[in-house]
């Protein structure tokens, strides 16, 4: 068992032909990913490395290969659009990996998706990994290993630090979902640790949050209620000056200054175990397992 | 990215917000002319990226031409919150009978642009919400449907009780509105939004920052940015597509990927040190990213060490490891050099950097430990 992707994920990657979409694609078919086809507008009818069959549109795909999953390695204003075609041919986990898109646009692509029905992780997300079976994104595979590590994060080089550090220690991940760090995006925190939760072969979660926001203090609450695995987690941007990326206004909104201070408190209060370093994942975990 | 007051001003009356003649000016004779120009009094306003203009001393009103000219020549090259004031916007004064507050802010919490709207403007609006959260109105607005006039009624509603004045202020809201979504703003504020003792509803002060991710269709927003208004290390970072921010510390840290920059900040804290930078090269594999990356950090006098912390997934190692040789050879260094690099074509880089004499571990911590060791002048092992 794992979370979102395993060995029945039939993925359709969209921006195949990219620079970034087909090499991707390539380490992607190289780890195991079933990837059954490709969309690039105009290139419908070529195949990519001779194996996937590349399509004009989405909702061809779809018909032809049955993928239900999607990832997106279009350009950043392209994104919004990419996201909500696959929405609408009924994809059901959209992943969308693309850095940059204009936060305006996801204010649409939000509530479009949710009513489509369909799960989006990012964008400006690694994208996520169940080892051994499936990996949809940017993950280096080889930093993985299987096991019963659930781990979630914010951010994308920082989450393989952590998982390198684990599977040094001979702790193995039963999925790694790396949910971007974009003010607006699909899948949260909370959609993962409620995930980890029913997965039997997830025992414990390492959490890698960072500065703004109030996601980490929502997930916290998540976890004192609902969650009776352990989680471990950790906050980057302790040292970061304040004010440098959002203006105080937001913080007006949310009642939160999204400091790292006021992080940690609430996973404290949460009773989540707290990694000041990345290496003390592996103390922390191996102290509540 | 930030503008200028007096920029988001003229695009905010471009869309119809009524807000009182004014001009910019780069001399005390420029100031003085334009005073002339508007006749009565006039309010001199200096124009920089920093909060609390007014308590630094940069907002001052002007009787005449003259004095507009004096207040000018104080304003000009003062400091406020360390960023040189090089323009003032020279406008008319208005008389004030009340203020209020109006913004629209990008929410992640609702995922949605925000309306907050105060009468109890003016002030700092941070103050408001902490102090008297009931004066403050948010209102969530579906962007696949615009705001309606009904929610800008309801807004104007909350300001005012006589019916003209609502009207005037909906009117507003529905321009603040389309001014944000045409503009790709992260946050668009009237702060304050007056009534004159006529009873005309005017903003006087004005401020907009601009989603970075929409500059690329949006070459005329781009065109506003003022670089003499930025830390000089960071414009030229972002000329060479690198997100830095500088700090106060001695530890220089070049990393990929933000989470791992801001952790690496955080692990040279742990250890005793303080980081002179945030800098990400992100995740593309190019030398040339590592040869500025060096350059703008070695040109900061403050910087005792070096510390690169590089995990390769996307970004090859072995593009940086190059990067450090070729850096390195056109600039010898003159401060020690610590690099921690593991992941895409670890053996490769390795090789590489022993082969021009670099060590290099693939540990996080003891890498930091032995740059925040160097920092202090001590012998690392």
């Amino acid at each position: 068992m794992s979370i979102f992707i395993d060995n029945s994920t039939k993925l359709v990657v969209q921006g195949i032909t990219g620079r970034d979409g087909s090499f991707h694609t390539k380490q992607m078919i190289e780890y195991g990913t079933k990837v059954v086809a490709g969309v690039t507008p105009g290139k419908g009818g070529q195949m990519f490395e001779g194996t996937v069959p590349i399509f004009n549109t989405v909702h061809e795909a779809v018909k032809a290969t049955g993928a239900n999953t999607s990832v997106i390695y279009v350009p950043p204003i392209f994104a919004a659009d990419a996201i909500m075609e696959a929405a609408d041919a009924k994809i059901a986990f959209i992943v969308a990996i693309t850095e940059g898109v204009p936060v305006l646009d996801m204010t649409r692509v939000y509530p479009f998706v949710k009513e489509k029905g369909a799960r989006l992780l990012g964008p400006n997300c690694p994208g996520l990994i169940t080892p051994g079976q499936s990996k949809v994104g940017i993950i280096p595979g080889r930093i993985c290993t299987p096991g019963n590590i659930g781990v979630v994060s914010r951010s994308g080089t920082l989450t393989y630090e952590v998982v390198y550090q684990l599977t040094r220690a001979g702790m193995g991940q039963s999925t790694c979902v790396g949910i971007g760090g974009d003010p607006i995006n699909g899948t949260n925190f909370i959609d993962c640790l409620a995930a980890f939760e029913k997965d039997p072969n997830t025992l414990a979660v390492a959490m890698m949050g960072e500065i703004g926001g109030t996601d980490e203090q929502d997930a916290a609450e998540f976890v004192k209620k609902h969650m009776k695995k352990p989680v471990v987690g950790f906050i980057a941007g302790q040292t970061a000056p304040p004010g440098r990326r959002m203006g105080h206004a937001g913080a007006i909104i949310s009642g939160s200054a999204g400091t790292a201070a006021e992080k940690l408190e609430a996973f404290e209060h949460a009773g989540i175990g707290i990694a000041r370093r990345p290496i003390d994942f592996v103390a922390q975990l191996k102290a509540r397992m | 990215m930030n503008i200028h007051e007096y920029q988001a001003k003229d695009i905010l009356r471009a869309a119809g917000v009524p807000i009182p003649p004014g001009e910019i000016a780069k001399t005390p004779e420029e100031a003085e002319a334009i005073a002339k120009k508007l006749g009565g009094m006039v309010v001199v306003k200096a124009q920089v990226h920093a909060g609390g203009r007014g308590k630094a001393g940069g907002v001052k009103l002007a009787k005449t031409p003259a004095e507009a000219k004096e207040i000018a020549s104080k304003i000009l090259g003062m400091q406020i919150k360390g960023l040189t004031v090089y323009t003032v916007l020279v406008t008319a004064a208005a008389d004030i009978a009340s203020e209020a507050y109006v913004g629209v802010i990008l929410d992640r919490a609702t995922k949605k642009p925000v309306f907050m709207v105060s009468p109890a403007g003016g002030i700092d609006i941070e103050e408001v919400a902490a102090s008297t959260p009931e004066k403050i109105l948010k209102l969530p607005v579906d962007t696949r449907y615009g705001l309606q006039p009904y929610q800008a009624s309801e807004l104007g509603f909350f300001l005012f009780d006589d019916v003209k004045k609502v009207r005037a202020a909906s009117k507003i809201m529905m321009a603040l509105y389309a001014t944000f979504m045409k503009n790709g703003c992260s946050l668009a504020e009237i702060n304050p939004l007056v009534v004159t003792p006529e009873g005309e509803v005017v903003a006087l002060d004005a401020k907009m920052s601009i989603d970075d991710n929409e500059l690329e269709r949006h070459p005329e927003l781009e065109a506003l940015r003022d670089e003499t208004a930025e830390e000089p290390s960071e414009v030229e970072a972002r000329k060479a597509n690198l997100t830095f921010i500088k700090l106060e510390g001695n530890v220089g840290c070049v990393v990929n990927g933000a989470g791992l920059a801001m952790a690496t900040m955080d692990l040279v804290k742990y250890y005793g040190g303080e980081p002179a930078n945030f800098l990400d090269i992100g995740g593309s594999s190019n030398p040339e990213k590592v040869v500025n990356a060096l350059r703008i950090i070695t040109e900061d006098p403050s910087v005792k060490v070096i510390l690169f912390n590089i995990f390769g997934g996307i970004t090859r190692t072995d593009d940086v490891a190059n990067g450090i040789v070729t850096a390195t050879k056109a600039n010898p260094l003159k401060i020690p050099i610590v690099i921690r690099l593991t992941g895409t074509n670890e053996e490769i880089a390795m090789k590489i950097l022993s082969e021009n004499g670099f060590s290099a571990s693939s540990d996080m911590d003891e890498a930091v430990m032995k740059a925040v060791e160097l920092a202090k002048g001590g012998k690392a092992a």
